[in-house]
């Protein structure tokens, strides 16, 4: 199979593809004509941006913009009912049961231990996997600026698992790691011990935060790349006319050019890391017993899966991650704004 | 100071300099690494069960040969057994008895069986693709209904992300009225709200509006994405308005002119945004998993993931739906590589 024949084919089936859309689009948009056209002669052209922007602003306001809203609410009530008129207010007892610990540091010694040990270990997630991330990202999109054969294969190679669904990463995985495991047979057979990786707390830890880059990386060094072909090649043309060390270009260009994209890749990662659940959910579960559970983890179980669904203490608990994302989009859109004015 | 000099080299040099071995090395690598997993799977889903419970495992879907015998209705695997002349012959172990297995011999199904120790027995093995992985699911498990769902909530999200934000995006890009900037910044302000810390509400909002385990709850609420207003609207504001006015001129209705006019020049930006909304609801999983909970309305994320809780045992079915899972989103990426690299490098979304 060669590249140009694949290209070829795909490009014939793009082409029917985009006649039946095309084709679909007319009838549709042609049909809402008429009754568009009626709206105009009663709200004339000034009123048809409202009528442009409404289906969004329903949508938007009902499905994210009210629940905001009401997760205050939530947050500020208590009991396992869903409707909030049969919710009793209780001040702010979820958050002081949630913060309600002798020492931060001691799990055991907070009220809700159960949380305490999900932002544990999502701060440790977090720490460990944005540095993992970060750093691997990096590495890879300097690899492929280079000068490389075939760049546009291993670049594909390295996105590819971006893609894929966080259930189909967590299988394919699962699939690797379990007991007879392909990885296991590997170790075996190479003189080691069985490992039961998803069993063994300190290993599932490890595992969820491999998974995690393993999935993720090559989104953040796709952005990394974009940023370094950004870099206007002259500089290194006159850097190089100049006699300039390699190292002494990466430092003084590279590095400083690079340094906005970088910290939009932290920050981004960051963001993400939070919110870490799908793949580790379907790999580990949560286990061996609370090892990998993460903070929407506990956020989910609080409110839905557990016997009794404490909303209002789940609530409380989503504020408290808003409040962190809030924090760091802020960072992000101040440094996008500035890397971009600059 | 070498790493460094890896990493930055941008010359073509003529021997293989050892910055060379270290880049190339570093790639082999993440080849083994990246495409590896998945390449497992794949083989590993054309496996037999019993093929799947060997230990160590085999890359090829290679698995004892079986004989079905008439008046049985399992399979009887194949052994080599010695036959006393020196010789080996294959014979089908029809039953065991400790460390003895009583053999017959597929010409012969009505002579005595043949008795030999376990121990002295080799097992026949050939290529065995059990494509019944893939077949199954879809008649025991329902997987058609997760896929027809999925392929629902994915076709129907993203035809209405692109219309609602597309409208909304051409009015904020192209009209100048009360409130514009507000809205707008209104909009943005939500770009740091996740689904997943508006969960309670959310799913109160979907309740009482009856659409829980209805496609619909899947489908609605992520359909206004800011991303998707404010990608739209900064590619928008690139047309020129004298288009707009000229068109107007014409006598074309407002909605003309979007549909017209506004909607095929943004093509590059509605491709974006269409590409990203198929993968976004194709993966989706928190939010379904809230939302359904009868298994007729599941989609094919939450069919795999309930699975593999049930179907611990059996990974031969779970492995062949995973690869179906998969196998859309390779096509669409192999179909649409450049567009979402591209997409992703230039706009930073996911």
């Amino acid at each position: 199979m060669t590249h140009q024949a694949t290209d070829q084919g795909s490009r014939t089936l793009s082409a029917h593809f985009a006649r039946g859309f095309g084709l679909a689009y007319t009838a549709l948009m042609r049909a809402l004509e008429p009754p568009f056209a009626a709206i105009q002669k009663r709200v004339g052209i000034k009123g048809m941006a409202y009528v442009f922007v409404a289906p969004n602003m329903i949508i938007f306001s009902v499905f994210v913009a009210l629940p905001m809203i009401l997760n205050i609410w939530y947050a500020l009530t208590g009991s396992n009912r869903l409707m909030i008129g049969e919710r009793p207010f209780v001040g702010l007892d979820n958050f002081s049961a949630l913060l309600d610990c002798k020492d931060y540091l001691d799990v055991n010694s907070c009220k809700q231990d159960r949380f305490w040990r999900a932002v544990h270990n999502s701060v440790l997630f977090v720490a460990l996997q944005v540095t993992a991330m970060v750093a691997l990202s990096l590495v890879t999109a300097l690899i492929l600026n280079g000068k490389l054969r075939a760049r546009g294969f291993f670049r594909a190679v390295f996105f590819f698992p971006v893609l894929l669904s966080p259930v189909v990463v967590a299988l394919i995985w699962k699939w690797i790691l379990q007991r007879d495991g392909l990885l296991n047979a590997l170790l075996l057979s190479s003189g080691g011990e069985r490992v039961a990786f998803l069993h063994d707390a300190s290993w599932s830890f490890f595992w969820t935060v491999f998974v995690s880059v393993w999935a993720h990386m090559g989104f953040y060094a796709l952005i990394l790349l974009a940023g370094l072909q950004a870099i206007p090649a002259d500089l290194y043309e006159a850097a190089e006319m100049d006699g300039t060390p390699k190292w002494r270009v990466f430092w003084r260009i590279t590095v400083p050019l690079l340094l906005p994209t970088l910290l939009v890749v932290v920050i981004l990662s960051l963001i993400r890391a939070v919110q870490a659940f799908d793949e580790i959910y379907v790999l580990t579960g949560g286990g061996p017993g609370t090892a990998t559970q993460f903070i929407v983890q506990y956020i989910y179980e609080t409110a839905f899966a557990n016997q009794v669904h404490l909303l209002g203490l789940a609530a409380a608990a989503s504020l408290l991650v808003a409040v962190v994302l809030m924090v760091l989009t802020l960072l992000q859109l101040r440094i996008s704004y500035h890397g971009k004015t600059s | 100071m070498s790493l460094i000099r890896a990493l930055t080299r941008t010359r073509d040099q003529r021997a293989m300099h050892i910055t060379d071995w270290l880049t190339y090395g570093f790639l082999l690598v993440g080849v083994v690494l990246m495409f590896g997993p998945a390449l497992w799977l794949a083989a590993s889903s054309l496996k037999t069960k019993s093929a799947l419970q060997e230990f160590p495992p085999s890359f090829l879907p290679m698995g004892q040969k079986e004989i079905k015998l008439a008046d049985k209705p399992d399979g009887l695997p194949v052994y080599l057994v010695p036959n006393g002349a020196g010789q080996s012959v294959e014979l089908a172990l029809q039953r065991r008895i400790g460390l003895i297995g009583l053999f017959i011999d597929p010409a012969k199904p009505d002579a005595d069986p043949v008795r030999a120790k376990m121990d002295e027995v080799k097992p026949v093995r050939e290529l065995t693709v059990a494509w019944d992985n893939y077949a199954e699911p879809l008649r025991r498990f329902r997987f058609d209904r997760f896929l027809g769902n999925s392929l629902f909530v994915t076709i129907v999200s993203t035809v209405l992300t692109l219309l609602v934000n597309s409208m909304c995006a051409f009015a904020l890009s192209k009209y100048s009225f009360r409130g514009r900037d507000a809205m707008f910044v209104f909009i943005l302000s939500t770009l740091m709200v996740p689904i997943s810390v508006i969960l309670i509400p959310a799913f109160l909002v979907v309740t009482s509006l009856g659409l829980t385990n209805s496609l619909w709850g899947v489908i609605l609420p992520p359909i206004a994405t800011p991303t998707g207003v404010f990608l739209l609207r900064q590619y928008m504001l690139t047309i020129p308005d004298e288009l707009i006015d000229a068109a107007r001129m014409d006598g074309a209705s407002e909605w003309r002119v979007y549909w017209r006019i506004i909607m095929p020049l943004a093509m590059p930006a509605l491709a974006v945004l269409g590409i990203f909304s198929v993968m976004w609801r194709w993966n989706d999983f928190l939010w379904p998993l809230i939302v359904l909970s009868r298994e007729e309305s599941f989609t094919l994320q939450l069919g795999l993931a309930t699975f593999q809780g049930e179907l611990d045992t059996q990974w031969h079915y779970l492995l062949a739906m995973t690869m179906m899972t998969l196998a859309p989103v390779v096509i669409v990426f192999t179909l649409l590589q450049r567009h979402i690299t591209t997409g992703i490098a230039s706009t930073g979304l996911k």
